[in-house]
């Protein structure tokens, strides 16, 4: 054994305090650099029971994303998939406080080449973002949250929003769905240990049979559709079913 | 105040595979070598179990693996007249951090450059002239050539058990294998690996292209394989997830599936994980130094004395630590003087995306599985005519179908909607990617220096990059990628979509973790921070390995080469320097 390999280095660290974003001249922060090891468990970590949204903006994440990925002829979409529960585990958790990024200021925008440089992280924006969404419809003819809007409405919106025609705080509207888009995309693909995904949905619908591990034989049966049951890390079953 | 440590003969900065190499060489010959890892310990088992490793959320989307922007990060700018702003998230490229280093999430593409590719400059002047060469374009050669690096290649391919066919062995051809490349001593270690179909379909429409297409050399297992130190490896079983993903399966050559198991249980072998290495030190000549200067996960700094320190951090690092250490004077695009950040560069890359009406099985697939046309990299080709350099290969490697990165939309799919999904279900099984991997020559306005605004959680400067992609790159880039739509159109598909790298380089979008030069190597100290052994030419008993000895970037993935240059360092270092602490070169 070497002798400084150890694993209460990494227990040690998880218990340090994770703080926030400080000046760039404050002292240094520690913070554990990698998540400690899972140890052949699935990565609760990632699925906090709580998530982050209030009841108003889970209930538009819910119907946007109902709208970026519909259910239709081709099956249930991402609101039946569990998308919204996705979402709101994700902005709970790191993700949604870009705990690994690089948020220490002067602040100021960019060039496209440069990349995001808001001093929001996913929680903020979309708290932000949602809010004056809502404030703005309340007082447009419609007079009502986005939830309540009809889909044609609400794709009318979505596109408005996405070309970047309502204005939210300059072109906060079209950041934050961009983002909403990609992370509904994520929660429609994700395994479905991190509640989005439900019962397979995403993956049935495109073909992808779920993380399995040995394809030697298969692989070289040309053309062949491969037709193995589903399978996520956690087994057969989506978890989020028994929810 | 630091705690001042015991002296060891050799400190390592970081812990991926340049350091595990060397590790092992060095602890073979007897001394007590420490290695210091800015990120936590991982091994195979638990770390990368088959049982929780196959989460494309959590590793590839969310970045499991690699290094926290929010610890220390970048900034970038294309041109000096900008303001360099930080990579706040990982984009274009993605470091790791952490035991293995990046050797742990690269998908295992594993090549030789070509011999011209060492002597960029004086093999271009000679067959195209000196005028064939931008003013600005500050390409050299390397300093070793690839005769002298043949067996350290050989020696990396038999740690690794690289999957392949040879194409020239000993300077006879076999089409079978890369018919451009140069004369290996022999076979690859292993057969190639099995073909998922869309390679076979590929292989097929190069061929009716007028191309030499060939399997590509993967550091992945296509049988069980003993390797060079001895340690058994597994056979790929074509998971599906390589890149951003540790293997499970100990068949994907990596440091902990290659080196560990011979190296972690040696008495004089030491690893301290967590523990970021600040500064090199060195006495009151500055010509010596006598050992690093590094701060553990609970924020105590420390001494460690040291008679040998070697850089192998990640390239950009080293460039970074040895502008914080002061060592070797700091370029300077104005002057052209200097030497520490100059010539960095990196890869430029694009894709021919092909839907077919069959079904590929996208999933079923290995991060180096794919097949190769080579026709049109390095000098294989006659440039004359078109007024560039370099080049690239193309090739339809099949890495995995992960969901959410790696399904393919066909050209205005809208992005949301019923028919975005309805073009999800139609494509995901039916679609492969031809991707082209090009060289990207060195120049005057490309370097990194120290950022005088933003600093990292230590409170040093960031490193800032000053970078884009110049005419000859984008010339070349276009050049191959319409040879790629060639072979893609030869495939028949019902629609195809043809990316052209054009523009500004962006630092958003993933392009490769093939970061190169800012401490390159060569035969004078005017133009290279290390010499031919990557020797430091200011402080000879610190060496600094990898990519960021290169002095532009050919077109393929730099491991190989990283891998072979660190036999070749370990080498010099055992036979010559050993025996004689000093200057291998003189300046």
């Amino acid at each position: 054994m070497p002798k400084l390999w150890r694993r209460e280095l990494l227990k040690a660290a998880t218990l340090l305090p994770a703080m926030g974003a400080v000046a760039a001249t404050a002292p240094i922060r520690f913070v554990p650099r990698t998540m400690p090891s899972a140890g052949g468990n699935p990565p609760d970590y990632a699925s906090p029971p709580q998530g982050f949204l209030s009841p108003q903006e889970k209930a538009f994440v819910d119907a946007a994303v109902a709208r970026i990925i519909p259910a239709d002829e081709l099956g249930p979409g991402a609101r039946e998939a569990g998308v919204a529960d996705f979402i709101d585990r994700q902005l709970a958790g790191p993700y949604g406080a870009a705990e690994t990024w690089y948020m220490q200021g002067p602040w100021q925008a960019g060039t496209e080449q440069q990349g995001y440089q808001l001093k929001l992280s996913p929680a903020q924006l979309y708290r932000a973002t949602i809010r004056e969404i809502d404030e703005h419809l309340a007082k447009s003819p419609a007079a009502k949250p986005f939830a309540q809007l009809d889909a044609r409405s609400q794709d009318d919106f979505l596109h408005a929003l996405e070309k970047g025609e309502v204005k939210i705080s300059g072109d906060l509207g079209k950041q934050f769905f961009e983002i909403l888009v990609v992370n509904t995309v994520e929660g429609f693909l994700a395994d479905p240990i991190y509640g989005g995904n439900r019962d397979f949905i995403g993956w049935k619908l495109i073909g992808f049979p779920g993380p399995r591990y040995n394809y030697v034989a298969e692989i070289g049966e040309y053309g062949r559709k491969y037709d193995m049951p589903f399978v996520g890390i956690a087994g057969r079953d989506s978890p989020a079913k028994e929810a | 105040m630091a705690t001042r440590l015991p002296s060891v003969d050799v400190v390592l900065v970081g812990f991926g595979w340049t350091a595990s190499i060397l590790a092992k060489e060095l602890t073979d010959a007897g001394l007590h070598v420490l290695a210091l890892e800015r990120g936590g310990f991982r091994d195979t088992i638990p770390d990368f179990s088959p049982a929780t490793i196959q989460d494309e959320l959590r590793y590839a989307v969310r970045n499991g693996l690699f290094e926290e922007p929010h610890r220390e990060t970048l900034t970038f700018r294309n041109n000096a007249s900008q303001v360099a702003l930080p990579m706040r998230q990982l984009g274009s490229f993605r470091p790791a951090a952490g035991a293995g280093g990046a050797g742990v999430h690269w998908n295992g593409q594993n090549w030789r450059f070509l011999p011209t590719d060492f002597v960029a400059r004086s093999h271009t002047e000679q067959r195209y002239g000196k005028r064939f060469i931008p003013a600005d374009m500050t390409i050299q050669d390397w300093g070793v050539t690839y005769d002298e690096l043949e067996p350290h290649y050989d020696a990396f391919e038999y740690l690794c058990g690289i999957s392949g066919k040879a194409g020239n062995i000993g300077g006879r051809i076999d089409e079978g294998g890369n018919r451009y490349e140069g004369p290996r001593r022999r076979e690859y270690p292993l057969p190639p690996l099995k073909r998922c179909y869309s390679t076979v379909l590929f292989d097929k429409a190069a061929r009716e292209a007028g191309f030499h297409p060939f399997p590509a050399p993967a550091a992945n297992t296509s049988k069980p394989y003993r390797n060079l130190y001895g340690v058994q490896m597994g056979q790929c079983t074509f998971c599906g997830y390589c890149e951003w993903f540790g293997c499970g399966n100990y068949s994907k050559s990596s440091p902990q599936a290659c080196v560990f198991p011979v190296l972690l249980g040696r008495d004089n072998f030491e690893l301290r994980c967590q523990c970021n290495v600040t500064r090199v030190l060195r006495d009151s000549t500055g010509k010596r130094a006598t050992g690093v200067a590094y701060v553990d996960v609970a924020g105590r700094p420390y001494e460690q004395p040291a008679d040998l320190v070697i850089l192998c951090a990640f390239a950009q690092h080293n460039v970074h630590l040895l502008l914080l250490s002061g060592i070797g004077e700091p370029y300077d695009p104005a002057t052209n003087k200097g030497v520490v950040g100059r010539n960095y560069a990196y890869q430029i890359t694009s894709s021919v995306d092909v839907f077919l009406d069959e079904n590929l099985n996208p999933f079923m697939g290995a991060g180096a599985l794919g097949q190769v046309v080579d026709d049109f990299n390095g000098d294989n080709f006659d440039h004359g005519p078109h007024g560039f350099i370099g080049g690239g290969y193309i090739a339809l490697w099949n890495t995995g179908g992960r969901p959410i990165l790696q399904h393919h939309l066909p050209d205005k799919t809208p992005k949301w909607g019923s028919a975005f999904k309805k073009a999800l279900a139609e494509n995901y099984l039916k679609a492969a990617s031809i991707a082209t991997h090009g060289s990207v020559m060195s120049y005057r306005d490309c370097y990194i220096d120290l950022d005088p605004t933003y600093r990292d959680v230590y409170g040093d400067p960031l490193p800032r990059l000053t970078f884009d992609f110049h005419d000859n790159e984008h010339k070349m880039s276009k050049f191959v990628t319409d040879r790629a739509a060639e072979i893609a159109k030869a495939m028949k598909p019902r629609a195809m979509h043809v990316k052209q790298r054009e523009k500004h380089y962006s630092i958003v979008p993933y392009q490769t973790t093939h970061n190169t030069g800012g401490a390159v190597m060569g035969t004078d100290p005017r133009t290279s921070v290390v010499n031919r052994y990557l020797q430091s030419w200011d402080v000879p008993n610190l060496f600094v390995m990898g990519a960021c000895a290169f002095p532009q970037n050919p077109g393929y993935n730099p491991t190989g080469t990283v891998g072979a240059l660190t036999f070749w360092a370990a080498k010099a270092i055992r036979d010559q320097y050993l025996r004689n602490p000093g200057p291998l070169m003189g300046a």
